[in-house]
């Protein structure tokens, strides 16, 4: 492994995490109750596609084997995808997916924070423009999670069975691996127990707001940056890559 | 049972120095998400630094009936227009 290839194996698991949450935004693309929501949804959605676009395209290139970005999107299998197991769960109603973004987007914020501080310039100039489209996204989903929390008592009940159901997806966010270690001492890189503890304080205050309570230490479920992921990510993949497996090389 | 969120009026600012402009309306459940509403709705291609949002109920309006009443009286009276100044070139968005 040279660091070329660290590198471009960190960027495509940062382009996985997009593009899979992307993904599960998609599926609700024509089917949110207010027009003004949907369109919303849309454009976070194809923010993700974005960033994974870019992700995979340094990726590709520092990796040198000729790969673009539909080969990382649209040609490996489920194994080879390294993204977190919280983004791949099934949307579930519009309170899950809510906490999920807020979950997820809070940690993503703060290593986008931290990338755009480190010292390869292809991950910091991506984190640059990526972590513009996320702080909006968080200020999105957070209004809503305390729309939702301190809404009506069915609103909150629900909303809080999201937030512990989910709970277990966030402790993997946290725990670093060889990669995440290389990063952070060759380049810099994001420190994911600082992050931890920033993480927490910032999703307990919106928990707060939204008159959640925050849940229990519990087990964890992890294995997605192993590329060890749940039963629900195979009909995730079967369906984003059906164009590319039954037709290879289709294009526009 | 379907209960409609409130409408608000949406306006944008789309350069410093002009002034808001009408852009158009959103459905929102409350102020804060009106405001978020008009950004993804209206501001997707960049068209604005600044975005005023007001509930449409709350705007006093002019009844169009008394048109002639209220609008009228102004049409004949062309020295009211500054039409006999000449406007240097450099002056824009006069």
């Amino acid at each position: 492994m040279t660091v070329e290839t660290d590198v471009a194996a960190y960027a495509t698991r940062l382009g996985d995490n997009a593009l899979v949450l992307g993904q599960r935004m998609i599926e609700q693309v024509a089917a949110y109750p207010e027009l003004e929501e949907e369109l919303a949804n849309a454009n976070f959605a194809l923010d993700h596609i974005g960033q994974a676009r870019l992700f995979y395209t340094l990726a590709g290139d520092l990796e040198g084997a000729g790969r673009d970005e539909d080969d990382f999107a649209f040609r490996r299998p489920e194994c080879e995808y390294r993204n977190l197991l919280i983004v791949e769960q099934p949307n579930g109603h519009f309170g899950d997916s809510i906490v999920r973004r807020v979950l997820f987007d809070s940690w993503y914020l703060l290593l986008l924070d931290a990338l755009t501080r480190c010292s390869h310039e292809g991950l910091s100039t991506i984190a640059a423009r990526a972590i513009k489209e996320v702080n909006y996204h968080l200020r999105h989903s957070s209004r809503w999670l305390v729309r939702l929390g301190d809404g009506t008592d069915e609103s909150h009940d629900r909303v809080q069975r999201s937030l512990d159901d989910l709970w277990r997806f966030t402790g993997e966010m946290f725990v670093p691996d060889v990669l995440d270690d290389e990063i952070r001492i060759t380049f810099k890189g994001p420190d994911l127990g600082s992050i931890e503890a920033t993480w927490r304080e910032r999703v307990a205050k919106i928990v707060a707001e939204a008159t959640l309570e925050m849940p229990a230490d519990q087990w964890m479920a992890s294995g997605g940056k192993q590329g060890r992921h749940t039963e629900h990510f195979g009909y995730l993949l079967s369906e984003m890559q059906y164009l590319q497996r039954t037709y290879p090389g289709a294009s526009w | 049972m379907k209960q409609e969120w409130p409408l608000y009026e949406v306006f944008i600012r789309t350069k410093s120095g002009l002034s808001h402009r009408h852009a158009g309306s959103v459905h929102a459940a409350d102020d804060e998400m009106a405001l978020t509403n008009a950004r993804d709705t209206y501001t997707r291609r960049s068209e604005g630094v600044s975005i005023w949002v007001v509930r449409s109920d709350r705007i006093v309006a002019s009844d169009p009936a008394e048109t002639a009443a209220f609008f009228g009286p102004a049409e004949d009276k062309i020295y009211r227009h500054p039409t006999f100044y000449d406007i240097p070139d450099e002056v824009e968005n006069l």
